[in-house]
Parts: structure tokens; sequence; C-alpha cells
């Protein structure tokens, strides 16, 4: 797999950056400064940035609502994306988009989106691009367990197969279809399991290991880009958070979220980082500072950027 | 000029963009081998080989959401849904997806595609295989809607959409496809967003589109006899819509019909109406009348779907309530 340890500590900063952008995020969002819908991804950053790190640049990325963390690690501006949850012209949106809309063609990122499986085929067919360019770029769709459920994920597994599109269909299964237990919507006891009545290759792996999500998607993505076609991944995870602000969460016990709180790779992984790959301690803070002053950076553009104006409304419909 | 008919006359834009522009992807189901079922796309896959011209399973949520993939990453797909009915099960993709990811993104990308497809009624094809649903599309700011009633329109107007860097709904009509009219040889294109005087007069205005300016043309023609002078307006498109071309008209000749296929309830005629009181209210002499299909779902039998879709007798009656 080949990650050293400058890798590593790349991994552990992007997923911390990503927690202190979520939590930020969630304090924005009790203050007033974000409106509408916020589905933080806290708890599931390794799957983020595990599976980001196995990509390209210039590879395709779809992701959903709870895509804070993947659009972050395939390379969006931090600055950007928490100016875009505050509404202003600077964000990567123009304030046009908010939290369920963060995209960039610049990095490969065809958006998240608020209709669940509907980036699904979308990554599909810029795989498909993808393939008629001749390029080996390859093509990532994110999406969540209760995705599975949707008819057009069935309908773009089915094309990616026929096609043998290059593209990584990656499931993070946080155990929860929105407000409900995927086992209770789920006849199968591993999603991945589905694939298979696709043609297609199906893994599991543990989410909360940022390493194997890495060799996971590594695996997946080089068989995409050498025309192997498509490999659906399941990623064991976990939110630690509500689905959304505001979730009560009647639906699972403080003891299980606090079974995988003790795993949260947010803070196990520099204890790895230092036990089992020898990285220093030293590494590890300057890691977290970094960090800190980066989110100092974020929070301030932000919130100096400015609204967007009343004649920015009717621009951006047709190109 | 030579004649081509509706088919042939989409065939050939088809071919000629195909020609000129490489990022051309057709997407589909029975668009290869068989043509399409109504031929349009025959012989296509031959000239340009499964790549460019792909066969699809049936999954029209599935091939419309690879194609605004494809659209987003350098490519100009067309997917053809094979009936607009179809688009409902493709609606997410169109409506939410398509319309909206250039405004969502503040303009960072942009999704060129043509969706065609053919809608209408009169061939006993019931209410699953017959609607008409243009104003559905015109009411979701971001696509734009196109309906040609004419081979020498649908084939300057397809071109067009090829050339528009944005979601196009291309919508042709069923029983469109066997007509026959003059078509160039020379290359044309026309705008998107330019209606057509299709017939002057100065005594009332008849605004139509689609398969309905045909019979727009045959009640004026009827009219005259009668000696009233009707001007026939075919639309061409209701996304840009041409307001102006209507206006320059009723202004003119004070009264106005519209009619369309599509049901009367919320059709474009119930838009055309609202759009012309707000700006030449005071050049009316008469209330506007709208002529449409009933709204009922589409019946199989044909006394019954022959008097729920609007024909030259409707609007001959509109047209005589409008002057009395």
């Amino acid at each position: 797999m080949n990650l050293d340890n400058r890798d590593l500590l790349q991994i552990y900063r992007m997923m911390l950056l990503i927690r202190r952008f979520e939590e930020q995020c969630v304090e924005f969002y009790k203050s007033g400064e974000i409106r509408g819908s916020l589905h933080p991804c806290i708890g599931q950053e390794a799957t983020a940035v595990g599976a980001c790190y196995a990509l390209r640049k210039d590879d395709y990325m779809t992701c959903t609502y709870r895509g804070h963390g993947q659009a972050l690690a395939k390379g969006l501006d931090p600055s950007e994306a928490m100016a875009e949850l505050l509404g202003r012209r600077t964000g990567c949106s123009k304030g046009k988009g908010g939290s369920m809309h963060f995209t960039d063609p610049n990095i490969g990122l065809l958006g998240e989106n608020a209709i669940v499986g509907a980036g699904v085929p979308i990554a599909v067919g810029a795989a498909l691009s993808a393939q008629l360019d001749r390029t080996d770029r390859v093509s990532i769709t994110f999406f969540g367990d209760g995705a599975v459920n949707q008819g057009v994920f069935a309908e773009a597994l089915n094309l990616a197969a026929v096609w043998n599109a290059p593209v990584v269909f990656f499931c993070e299964n946080n155990l929860y279809s929105e407000m409900t237990p995927i086992g209770e919507m789920v006849k199968l006891e591993q999603l991945a399991d589905r694939a298979a009545g696709f043609g297609i290759p199906g893994v599991t792996v543990d989410g909360y290991d940022p390493v194997a999500v890495y060799g996971a998607t590594l695996a997946a993505v080089d068989r995409a880009r050498s025309g192997g076609g498509p490999t659906f991944v399941e990623a064991m995870t976990y939110r630690l958070v509500g689905h959304m602000i505001g979730d009560t969460e009647p639906y699972r016990t403080q003891e299980e979220v606090a079974e995988w709180r003790a795993r949260d790779p947010v803070h196990t992984f520099p204890q790895r980082l230092i036990e089992e790959f020898g990285v220093s301690q030293a590494e590890v803070e300057a890691a977290q500072a970094e960090v800190e002053d980066h989110m100092a950076e974020v929070v301030r553009f932000a919130l100096e950027s400015p609204w967007p104006s009343a004649a920015e409304i009717a621009e951006d419909i047709f190109a | 000029m030579r004649e081509l008919t509706y088919a042939q006359a989409l065939r050939e834009a088809i071919t000629e963009e195909m020609d000129r522009d490489p990022n051309i992807i057709l997407l589909g189901e029975d668009i290869g081998v068989y043509g399409g079922v109504f031929k349009v796309t025959e012989g296509l896959l031959a000239r340009y080989g499964p790549e460019r011209v792909r066969e699809t399973p049936i999954s029209e949520a599935g091939f419309v959401g690879a194609a605004v993939g494809l659209a987003m990453t350098g490519k100009h797909p067309m997917p053809e849904l094979m009936f607009m009915d179809f688009a409902w099960v493709a609606a997410d993709q169109i409506f939410n997806q398509a319309a909206k990811m250039r405004y969502m993104s503040g303009g960072r990308v942009k999704v060129p595609m043509v969706i065609r497809t053919q809608q209408g009624g009169g061939r006993g094809n019931a209410a699953q295989h017959s609607q008409s649903l243009e104003s559905i599309f015109t009411h979701i700011p971001g696509l734009k809607v196109v309906l040609p009633a004419t081979p020498y329109d649908a084939k300057g107007l397809l071109k067009s959409a090829f050339r528009d860097e944005n979601p196009v709904v291309f919508v042709e009509h069923k029983l469109l496809y066997a007509t026959r009219g003059p078509v160039p040889e020379e290359e044309y294109t026309i705008p998107l967003g330019q209606a057509d005087v299709k017939r002057a007069g100065d005594d009332v205005t008849l605004v139509s589109l689609s398969r309905t300016v045909l019979h727009a043309l045959e009640a004026a023609e009827a009219m005259a006899q009668e000696g009233i002078s009707a001007e026939v307006i075919d639309m061409r498109c209701t996304v840009p819509m041409d307001l102006e071309t209507i206006l320059v008209s009723v202004r003119k000749t004070h009264r106005l019909v519209v009619a369309h296929e599509s049901h009367r309830r919320l059709g474009i005629g119930a838009e055309i109406a609202a759009l012309v009181q707000e700006h030449a209210f005071d050049y009316l002499d008469a209330p506007i009348e709208r002529v449409g299909a009933m709204d009922v779902p589409i019946p199989y039998s044909q006394p019954l779907e022959s008097r729920v879709l609007p024909g030259v007798d409707h609007i001959l009656e509109a047209t005589k309530r409008v002057i009395a």
C-alpha cells in the first residue's frame, strides 16, 4: 500500500480538519449562522479520508448531503466550503447551494446531492466519459446504506456493470437509514453482497480504520483504472452524532454510541501512528496545531466574506 | 425545395451534429439496431458505432442520470425517452439534477444535454402513452423546452438544441413523424426562443405549438373562407418564450386564442393569457380563449379520445366566441 509516515500524518491531519470543520458547523448552526439542513459526518471521517487518499485530483466524485468530509478530503478549500455554509458570495457555490450541494469541478467534485441515491448514476456517467476519452480517470460515488434501497441505485449498478465503467461504488454503512436501523430495511447482513446480483465484486472493510479503507479503495480504484470495471466497497462506519441537527436519536442506545466512540479514529489514530508506525509525538502535535490554525483562518474568512447581492439571484441558471 | 418527413429531418439534424461534434453521445432504449420505435435514429448505430449510439437497459432514471454525469464532464449526451410519459420515471434526474445543477453550483458546472422525446395522443395509446407535458417542464427553472411542428423547424431547432450548453427538452409529436415539408439542402439553424408566424392575419391571433399548429392552420384556412383573417403563431419553444411576437400580433388583432394538446388546466394557454393581460390588456377587445385537452386522463376508445383532445373544430368555436 506504500503509505509512509508523511502520508499517515496527512491522513490524520485531514481527519482532524474534517472533525473540527464539522464541529464548527454545529456551532454555527446553533448560533444561527448556518440555516437549513446540516448533516454532520462526525464519526465518519476515516471513510472519507481513507477513500479519497486513494484518488487522484482529476478523478470524478459524487457524494451525499453528508459529504463535507469527502469534499474536503478530495481537495475542496475549507474556507470556500465554510463561506458557502454561511451563504456568502465567496462560497464554493456563491451561496446558492449550501451544505448539501458542494461542487468543485477543479477537483472532480460533481456535487454532493440532497436526493438519496441520485449521485450514483451521475458518477457512472462521469466514469463513462472517462472511458470514452480513453483516459485512466476513475469515478467514485459515496452513498449511505439507505441508498441501496433506491431504484436508481440498482439501475446505476447495472449500467456500470454492462458498460464496464471505471467507477467505485463506495457505501458508507453507518447502520442507519436516516433514523431507521438498516437491518430492518435490508434482508442481507452485508450490503456488499448486493453487488453480486449485478455481476460486480463487493468487499466490506472496517470504516473506522483509515488505512484499511485506503487499501480497499485503492484496490477498487486500480481495478477501475486498468479497465477491470466497477467495484462495490462497503465501509462499516458510524455517525457519532444525529442524522441532522435536532435528531433526538430514539432509535439507538447510548451504550451503542459509546462503543463506537471508544474506537473513534480521530481520537485513536494518533496513538496508532506513534505505536504502530513510529511517528513522533511532536509530529502529531504539530499536525494538531496546524489544523487549529487553519480552522481559525477558515472561520475568519467565512465571517468576513461578503453576502451575495440580489442582482445575482437570476444568474447561473443557464450557461 | 426538397421535402422531407419530420423523422427524416430529425435524423438529418442528429447526423450533421454528430459529424460536427464528437462529444455527442446518444443513449436510449432500442435506439441502435432497431433505430428507435419511430425510426428517427435508424442507421446511426452503423454510422457512429456502439460507443456513440448507446443502447441502454430499460432504466430511464439510470441513463438520464448517466447523461447528467456525461454532460458535467465534457460530453453532450442525447438521452432519448421513448415516450414523454416515461419522463416521470426519470423525474428526479431531470428536475432535481439536470435543471438545478448549474444553479446549485453557483455556475461552476454546466449540463449540456438534449433530452429527446415524443408526446401527444390521437393514436389510441391511452393514458400512459399519450400525455402532453410541456407545461411541467416549462414550470421548472433550468430547462429549455422546444416543440417543433414542422420538418423544417424540427431540423433547425434540434441543431440549435445541440449547440446549447444547457439541458434542452426536445419534444416531438408521435403523429408528426410521417408529415412532410420543405427542408433546404443547405445547412441552417433556428435559434431557440423565437416564435414563428406561420400565417399572417389581422382579425384574430391563434397561438399554438407542436401538432396543434397544424390544427390552427387548418382552422385559419376555414376561417378565410368566411372572410376572417387569422394570424397563426407557432411558439416553437416555451423556454425561452418569445412573448414579444405574440404581443405584437395581439396589438394588431386585439383577439387571442391559445390552443394546445396538453390539458387546459394550467396549460401553456393559462400562462400566455396571464402574460398577455399583464402586457397588452388595453389592446384586447375580447376575453382570451384557451383550447386544450379536457382535464381527464387520455382515454383509449376512439370516440372518447377524439372528444378529449382538441381539434380544428374546437379552435373554430373558440375563435367565433372571441370574434362575436
